[in-house]
């Protein structure tokens, strides 16, 4: 008996966008239309909120039909977003939202499937959730909401908090190395990666029209305040004095600059990686003309992934901001359907006779 | 030369050899060509966990036991008539197991010194036969060089001297087939599609399997071939089938059925694989199978496609169970279709993986975090598992529930004769999907409540995603009764929670009365099972009736809720014997509920219960219960239940 594996070549459904399946409606729509008749039960000045008002806001410019629309949670603060949108919904349990959402997007094409998550609903409890859904490339958009500590429990350290942090359960200092969500999308083979700031509307806004558009699965990274237990974490990438030092943004097809034009990147010829340097045309200083350009449609994900690392790991001072990636990949949902699809329609008969094939099929005998 | 035939009513048959000497496709082989003679049966695979354990060894032993017969029966025996052992190992592990007079074929060719010290043997058993000294003296033994024949049998196709002998077992397989006159061409045909892209290992172990047929009938050892007789069999047509498999077209049967998409979500686990590998193969029904990251992934895929409008159904073993526990508290909650499928093993942990069990009941009953009913499903028989699996998903949908359908290792991979169902006589599963809200008269669309009950199940609305007018929100947090809004009132949770449990109260509503055997009307004793020890317990009931004795005998499908006249017939009988493979989760529930003083029968040797050894229980009951001395020496085998009715 041979057992060598075998493969076969899957069909590819081509460039289409994440939307496309969904039915569209010819009604105008506004964001109060997307909202629902519950009371927002957030703490006052979370960065949530922003995020809420954003997404409301911005559902309307997709014209796809509001029961077309599932939000799927977790647990967590942010995890209450779906009882918040007047769409179909379910705030599920602790890190599995993002397997909810795979069965219901591979078991519905004409879904928009979104998934709203935090740090540590994401990355901590549902890690493995996370990467295999990034790997599946099922058609969904992942919001995770980073606000680098845990708000619900009351404080404790999460899975992107600095090391160092004292909270309740780390007295004496956590001593947790932290994840970065973005090389960790990138590392889980994810083809949509991106990272935005929760005050920042109209860079939210462009970031989640990219991700709905992308088939597949999108992640979004983004930075939200918890004016409570982790307040000012991300001072320095909102502060007007700073953010244009702290913030690396990133636009596909424009050189990486910052600092006001003071700064960009290059490649680090001797790590391989990407580097800061200082931008001009003095001593030591680079030309802007040699600035690394960033790429997200780039296949290969090591530049993206090098440009993740010159995120800080301990308090926020420098963090690149954008689209890091974002590749044609094809879909799970897509690949799972058309195989059923296929059966379907090399099937004869109707369901009840082939039922009877089957279930009579075998060696069979007749007693009279 | 003309052999003599003999007559025999039943006849039990163990092969045994190592986990790479393929007992499992022989004995499966030999099931499948008694069945299609016409025969009842029932089988037991026994395997180790290991994929290939060390060659040779105890621990590497295979071993395929079938149970036929001109009548029904119930086991697949207590003790194996005749033992086919393939190596040293084999022979040892399951001498234990035979009674005197046994036949054991055995095959001389691996009792090498190496291969007798692995398995632990000093010296040859098989030098001292006929010795006064012969360690098997109490048996009729036929030592047999099978693979030395084998390999000459198939010279002619090339092979290397490896291959040849591996079709040893086809040659076991065609020896057996004489003895006990089998049909061969199913085998025949089975080989050569098997092995189709394989022209000389296909020619190979048809030629084998006809060069062991021919060597039973020419050789002068094998004296004696057996004949037994068809079984009488209710008309229809029979297929033999593994109660995964069953559980398998169970489920596509119930998407036919109910005209939804079955949505598989699953992790691969011993032994309920088979039943995600079946299922995968079912795409023209528009079954999807998602063979997730994780046993959650599992159940959270599975009720995303739920909550779409799918069947949802997940399939695991008892350490699946334990992982998804928190996604069925979910379930529960947001009152969605789930169907959950346990095909315990022998626990706790990893346990016995390969091995049978039934202490998932209280686990399926009640491990959750707070009250949160879940109705549960045992099937009896492998061909049972069609109409269980069938069941579950029709309370799952009809309830907006999770149902948990307990199946065990031993139904997994049994298999039995199965009357193939008309389809048109399958329940029709009706989904009744909420419709979108008509608008009043001045225009407006009325809110629609998710949790809302209908009156006569409790069931609250399903509705997908995808209808305009019912958009809604549900998930994990307690639900405020009507609205399904976010609620933490305390009269409403008290409300909800025994609302969920009064909707799977209801569910005894829709049952059939139980079925109490009972043919003499005058049994003061009562045997209560559940699952697969279906089997045993009819069997054991049997021999107590044969040796003049009465008993009733009562098998729950249902263990949650319990049927409504169970109370009632527990409370008819002085004595409750409960036979289970755990230390009493059925006894405790029944004892709590209906305060019975019900006696348990437990056993967890990860074996199907004995039923020689549970007819002694079950007759020490009626002693005491009539104040009579028992004595079963009269009933010493299975009888069918022709004889004692």
């Amino acid at each position: 008996m041979s057992t060598t594996s075998t493969s076969t070549e899957l069909p590819f459904p081509g460039l289409r966008s994440g939307v496309e399946l969904v039915p569209t409606t010819d009604e105008p729509q506004t964001g109060k239309d997307f909202t629902s008749d519950q009371e927002v039960r957030w703490c006052p000045g979370c960065g949530d909120y922003a995020v809420l008002k954003a997404v409301q806001g911005f559902l309307p410019d997709l014209g796809l039909r509001r029961e077309n629309i599932v939000f799927v949670s977790g647990i967590g603060c942010s995890s209450r977003f779906p009882y918040y949108l007047d769409t179909y919904g379910m705030h599920s349990i602790h890190g599995r939202a993002p397997s909810i959402a795979t069965g219901l997007a591979t078991s519905r094409e004409d879904l928009s499937v979104w998934v709203v998550t935090g740090d540590g609903d994401a990355l901590s409890i549902g890690g493995n959730h996370l990467i295999h859904a990034l790997r599946r490339n099922v058609n969904m958009t992942i919001l995770l909401f980073n606000n680098r500590i845990y708000g619900l429990t009351k404080g404790q350290y999460s899975p992107t908090s600095e090391a160092g942090k004292i909270t309740k359960s780390t007295p004496m200092g956590s001593v947790d190395h932290p994840f970065n969500p973005v090389s960790l999308a990138l590392g889980a083979e994810g083809s949509f990666v991106a990272r935005t700031i929760d005050s920042d509307r109209k860079h939210l806004t462009s970031v989640l029209s990219a991700a709905a558009a992308h088939r597949g699965t999108s992640f979004v990274e983004i930075y939200q305040n918890c004016p409570i237990f982790n307040d000012g974490a991300f001072d320095a990438i909102k502060d007007n004095d700073t953010k244009a030092d702290a913030i690396i943004p990133l636009v596909h097809g424009e050189p990486i600059t910052f600092g006001n034009g003071s700064k960009g990147l290059v490649r680090d010829t001797a790590t391989g990686g990407v580097k800061i340097v200082e931008v001009g045309t003095g001593h030591g200083q680079v030309d802007p003309a040699a600035l690394l350009v960033h790429d997200a449609h780039n296949p290969d994900p090591t530049t993206a992934f090098a440009i993740s690392r010159l995120t800080d790991s301990g308090y926020l001072n420098q963090s690149p901001i954008g689209i890091f990636r974002q590749v044609e990949r094809p879909a799970y949902d897509d690949l799972a359907r058309a195989q059923v699809a296929t059966a379907r329609e090399a099937a004869a008969g109707d369901d009840a006779e082939r039922l009877a094939a089957l279930i009579g099929g075998g060696d069979t005998w007749t007693v009279v | 030369m003309s052999k003599q035939v003999k007559q025999l009513d039943r006849v039990i048959i163990r092969f045994a050899g190592d986990s790479g000497d393929g007992m499992q496709l022989t004995g499966d082989r030999f099931t499948q060509q008694s069945a299609v003679f016409g025969n009842d049966l029932v089988t037991l695979p026994n395997f180790p966990a290991e994929i290939r354990a060390p060659q040779g060894t105890l621990p590497g032993v295979s071993s395929f036991q079938v149970h036929l017969a001109d009548h029904d029966v119930l086991t697949p025996g207590d003790a194996p008539d005749v033992l086919v052992a393939m190596n040293p190992a084999a022979l040892k592990a399951n001498l234990g197991d035979l009674p005197r007079g046994a036949t054991i074929i055995v095959d001389t060719h691996d009792f090498t010194a190496r291969n007798l010290s692995k398995a632990g043997y000093d010296a040859n058993p098989l030098d001292a036969l006929g010795d006064a000294n012969d360690p098997l003296g109490e048996y009729a033994v036929h030592p047999v060089d099978l693979t030395g024949m084998t390999v000459e049998a198939v010279k002619q196709f090339g092979l290397s001297r490896k291959d040849a002998a591996r079709a040893k077992n086809m040659f076991a397989l065609g020896l057996l087939s004489w003895m006990y006159g089998r049909p061969t061409d199913p085998t025949v045909a089975f080989l050569e599609k098997r092995f189709a892209k394989v022209a000389d290992i296909r020619d190979a172990n048809v030629a084998a399997f006809k060069a062991g047929w021919n060597f039973g009938e020419t050789t002068e050892s094998f004296a004696v071939s057996y004949e037994i007789k068809p079984a009488p069999m209710a008309p229809g047509t029979y297929r033999n089938i593994t109660g995964n498999l069953a559980l398998a077209y169970g489920l596509v049967a119930a998407g036919v059925r109910s005209g939804l998409p079955v949505f598989l979500g699953s992790y691969p686990i011993t032994p309920a694989s088979d039943i995600l590998h079946e299922l995968s193969k079912h795409k023209a029904f528009g079954v999807t199978t998602l063979q997730a990251e994780d046993e959650i992934a599992g159940i959270g895929a599975a009720i995303g496609a739920s909550f779409g409008g799918a069947l949802g159904v997940t399939t695991t073993s008892g350490p699946g169970i334990a992982l998804k526990s928190e996604a069925i508290g979910l379930a529960v909650m947001t009152e969605l279709p789930l169907v959950v499928v346990d095909v315990q093993r022998g626990g706790p942990s990893t346990g016995l993986p390969t091995k049978t069990e039934q202490a998932d009941l209280l686990q399926a009953m009640f491990g959750r975090n707070g009250e949160a009913p879940v109705p549960i499903v045992a099937p009896q028989s492998p061909g049972d598992c069609f109409d269980a699996a069938l069941e579950a998903a029709r309370i799952a949908v009809t309830y907006r529930t999770p149902v948990m359908l307990l199946s065990d290792g031993y139904l997994a991979n049994g298999s039995e004769p199965w009357r193939i169902p008309e389809v048109d006589d399958l329940a029709v599963i009706d989904p009744k999907f909420a419709q979108a809200p008509a608008a009043d008269d001045d225009g407006t669309t009325p809110t629609f409540h998710p949790y809302t009950r209908d009156p006569e199940t409790l069931a609250r609305p399903w509705a997908p995603p995808g209808v305009a007018g019912l958009e809604h929100r549900i998930g994990g947090l307690e639900k405020a009764d009507i609205t399904g809004n976010i609620s933490y009132d305390p009269a409403n949770h008290d409300f909800m929670t025994r609302t969920r449990q009064a909707k799977v109260d209801r569910i005894a509503d829709s049952l059939p009365p139980l079925e109490v055997d009972d043919p003499s009307g005058q049994a003061r004793v009562v045997v209560l099972g559940w699952g697969s020890t279906y089997g045993p317990i009819g069997a054991g009931v049997r021999r107590v009736r044969k040796a003049g004795y009465h008993v009733a005998q009562v098998h729950l499908r249902h263990l949650n809720p319990f049927p409504k006249d169970l109370g009632d017939i527990l409370s008819r009988y002085d004595k409750v014997l409960v036979p289970e493979m755990n230390l009493g989760q059925l006894s405790l529930l029944v004892r709590a509920k209906y305060l019975v003083d019900a006696v348990g029968y437990n056993q967890v040797r990860g074996l199907p219960l004995k039923a020689a050894e549970l007819a002694e229980a079950i007759g020490e009951l009626v002693a005491q219960a009539e104040g009579v001395e028992v004595d079963l020496t009269a009933a010493t085998t299975e009888p069918s239940s022709q004889e004692v009715k």
